[in-house]
């Protein structure tokens, strides 16, 4: 696949996909299109790395994408459409993904939704405006014995009532803020 | 000595990662010579974290719902002081849940360490390939998996030497064995479990059935939200192949065959087995009409067999001890074994395998414990989305595909979910419309327009908006979709609906006609008052009401005004007193 030199000659805001004489924005994806572009139905396993690397699948990534597989704009986005895993948005710090499994339903998960909604003010689908928090809301995650359920990027929390819940969220917006204010410390340090 | 700990994913959402750590640091603070080993899910995962300790000849003590400061405990007073610790020790009763059970798929499961091959070929692991694959021809592969009467634990209960058979007798030299493990079913997790206790089980499975159809590749098709199974599984797929049980020339015998896993994207009409086909070829997944069914014309049009990770791990166990052995479980119509993920409002919620003939009873009450804080059992729903709510009155129904298909339900993966009183009919029935509707691929009009419809009507019906007609309309959408959609998702999709209007129709006549919910459960239908005998006047309850209905002085008591009273329930939430009566 050779996504360095394309078979149509291309300008700036030729609307293509292309990047016109500017520097291509998804490098980081080439070594995932050298490995499947020419492998056939490889789309899904490709729009997975690329959210993988850019957090959510934008316009102008799926564009590129369809370019370098040779498939149409139409086929990338119907199929990233049909699968919930896809996202089109970028996501907060922490995704919260909280299960609507039916023992989880059955054990309450609708007033643990209700309680990550009050203590961030934000529905289903939402960032928080600080960035920080994603509230999606996932099919079962598979720990039924511990519903309710939800998992925060890689971690999985059970047995939630709504004070554990707004227990768990305080303390990760206090660690994002201590995170944030280390950061700057050794910044401070560094330019120092 | 040795400390092994449960960690497959309910465990380690129970702690179990941070007890590990409690472990090895108080081992190396003594300087103790314990190793610190890591197993899968032994299926009672109310006890989890659990921790065996087991000694240099085998015996083993096992620990439950351990914290890192028991962990302490355990090496201070157990280990090093020899005392028993009879608190934290797993109980008679619980011991008996396991014991009750026949583990053949959950056979390693929370005994080996998932991740070493050599625990999984220390307990015969492999032996059954090898007979397979040196001694055995395709035709007594399929025979003996016909005599052991083994059908599809995915859900469909399809014979599954009749599969076989027809990819066999498919032509061509390209055929395809492949895997679903994309266990969308909400409240099962069986798969899972497999995958991430015994991984080493399915890939046996899968070489035995490769044999037995003449397929040289295979992909495992996984849920993406099983991250930890997918490690797992590719660790044993790297590790099988390195000892040579995958790859070219197995066992001498010329025969080869690969495996790869593909991570699924979530789409619940992916169990669908053409569904799946066009999601592993990278297309949106959506079901084509059959014929051709997959053994003729499947992945990239190749002959083309799909089954399930459970399906597959029961047949090691088969080519160990003998179709025969198997059929002698269950009954005369199911053999052998299933598990179940029994879950919701069960003492004791988790994994557990039994002979198939066992009644609902047996497994709710003899195993399950009963119901959390001995409420009133109300249902138990089967078959997830395809499946229904069986009443308390069919309890004594035997675990078996005919018996079960009877009641409304379906056998379906396993799931088990246990309703009590406090469980309401009607809002089931629009849980599952909710999920079937957002999980519809689109492609059939009564599939995609006819449970949205459904769903609408069960929207207002839990609102308080119910009106004359809605159950026998509901009724009428059920048969129509039924007959008018392609494939088993909109086929099954009103499943739910038809049984808890079967068995609980009053429910449906207490909301639409008599705007009450007896399970208290449909908020727009409840009113909310205070006791004036409890209420002490402490005020969170108007502090946290959002739109003021809520009155009175500090330790005087308050009054909710019904007029302006959004029942959204935030007063009896915060409510520390019980004085906010719903009813």
């Amino acid at each position: 696949m050779s996504h360095e030199t394309h078979d149509h000659h291309h300008e700036p805001g030729c609307g293509c996909g292309c990047h016109g004489d500017q520097p291509n924005p998804f490098a980081e994806l080439n070594p995932v299109l050298d490995r499947y572009a020419d492998i056939p139905g490889s789309l899904i396993t490709i729009l997975q790395k690329a959210q993988e690397l850019y957090g959510f699948l934008s316009v102008e990534l799926m564009r590129h994408i369809a370019l370098e597989t040779h498939t149409s704009i139409a086929k990338v986005y119907g199929v990233a459409t049909f699968y919930t895993q896809f996202r089109f948005e970028p996501v907060g710090k922490y995704l919260i993904m909280l299960c609507q499994g039916t023992a989880c339903h059955v054990n309450g998960s609708k007033q643990v939704e209700e309680a990550v909604m009050d203590y961030l003010d934000i529905k289903e689908g939402e960032t928080t405006s600080d960035g920080l928090f994603t509230l999606n809301n996932v099919a079962c995650l598979g720990c039924c014995s511990l519903s309710p359920v939800m998992m925060i990027n890689d971690d999985t929390y059970g047995q939630l009532t709504r004070d554990k819940v707004t227990h768990i969220l305080a303390e990760l917006k206090e660690a994002a803020k201590s995170d944030a204010i280390g950061l700057e410390t050794s910044a401070q340090e560094v330019t120092a | 000595m040795k400390i092994v700990i449960g960690s497959g994913s309910c465990g380690i959402a129970a702690g179990a990662h941070k007890v590990q750590t409690a472990f090895e640091a108080i081992i190396a603070e003594k300087g103790l010579n314990l190793s610190v080993e890591q197993t899968g899910c032994i299926g009672t995962c109310y006890l989890e974290p659990i921790v065996d300790v087991v000694d240099d000849d085998g015996k083993k003590i096992t620990f439950v719902n351990v914290t890192t400061e028991d962990a302490r405990r355990i090496i201070d007073d157990y280990v090093v002081a020899q005392k028993e610790l009879a608190d934290l020790q797993i109980s008679q009763e619980d011991l008996t849940m396991i014991g009750k059970q026949k583990r053949i798929v959950l056979r390693n499961s929370g005994i080996i360490d998932p991740e070493r091959i050599d625990d999984y070929l220390a307990v015969d692991g492999y032996l059954a390939a090898q007979k397979c694959l040196t001694e055995m021809t395709p035709e007594a592969i399929i025979e003996t998996v016909k005599v052991a009467g083994l059908k599809g634990r995915g859900g469909a209960g399809f014979p599954t030497w009749f599969k076989w058979d027809a990819a066999k007798k498919s032509p061509g030299t390209t055929k395809y064995m492949v895997c679903n493990a994309d266990e969308g079913d909400p409240g099962a997790f069986m798969d899972r479990s497999v995958l991430e206790s015994d991984p080493h089980a399915l890939i046996e499975g899968m070489l035995i059935g490769a044999k037995a159809i003449s397929a040289n590749e295979g992909i495992i098709y996984v849920r993406a939200e099983y991250p930890l199974a997918i490690v797992r599984l590719q660790n044993a797929i790297d590790q099988a192949r390195e000892k040579g049980y995958l790859g070219n020339d197995i066992f001498g015998t010329g025969f080869s065959f690969d495996l790869r896993i593909k991570a699924g994207a979530g789409a619940f009409v992916c169990g669908e087995e053409t569904a799946l086909i066009a999601s592993l070829e990278g297309e949106r997944g959506m079901p084509r009409l059959k014929p051709p069914f997959p053994a003729q014309k499947g992945y990239w049009n190749k002959p083309t067999n799909i089954n399930n990770v459970e399906t597959f791990a029961n047949v090691p166990w088969i080519f160990r001890n003998g179709g025969d052995a198997y059929a002698a479980l269950g009954t005369q119509e199911s053999k052998g074994t299933k598990v179940f993920a029994l879950t919701g409002k069960v003492k004791k919620g988790g994994l557990v395998e039994i002979p198939m003939g066992l009644t609902l009873h047996d497994v709710i009450f003899d195993i399950g414990g009963g119901i959390k804080q001995d409420k009133a059992f109300k249902a138990v729903q089967m078959g997830g989305p395809s499946g229904g709510c069986i009443p308390a009155s069919l309890l004594d129904t035997p675990i078996d595909y005919a018996e079960i298909t009877k009641t409304g339900a379906i056998m379906g993966s396993g799931g088990m979910v246990v309703m009590d009183e406090t469980t309401c009919m009607v809002d089931m029935a629009r849980f599952f419309l909710d999920f079937t509707c957002k999980e519809s691929c689109g492609k059939c009009t009564y599939c995609r327009v006819g449970t949205t419809r459904m769903l609408e009507i069960l929207n207002r019906i839990t609102q308080g908006e119910g009106r004359d007609g809605d159950i026998e309309l509901l009724e009428e959408l059920c048969y129509k979709i039924k007959d008018g959609s392609l494939c088993g998702l909109g086929q099954t999709a009103p499943n739910p609906v038809l049984t808890t209007i079967k068995y609980f129709r009053n429910e449906y006549e207490d909301h639409i006609y008599h705007h009450k919910c007896t399970a208290k459960s449909c908020k727009p239908l409840l009113t909310y008052t205070i006791d004036k005998e409890k209420c002490v006047g402490c005020g969170a309850c108007k502090k946290n009401c959002p739109v003021t209905a809520i009155t009175g002085e500090k330790k005087q008591v308050h009054e909710i005004n019904q007029d302006i009273c959004i029942k959204c329930g935030k007063c009896f939430t915060v409510c520390k007193f019980d004085s906010v009566i719903i009813d």
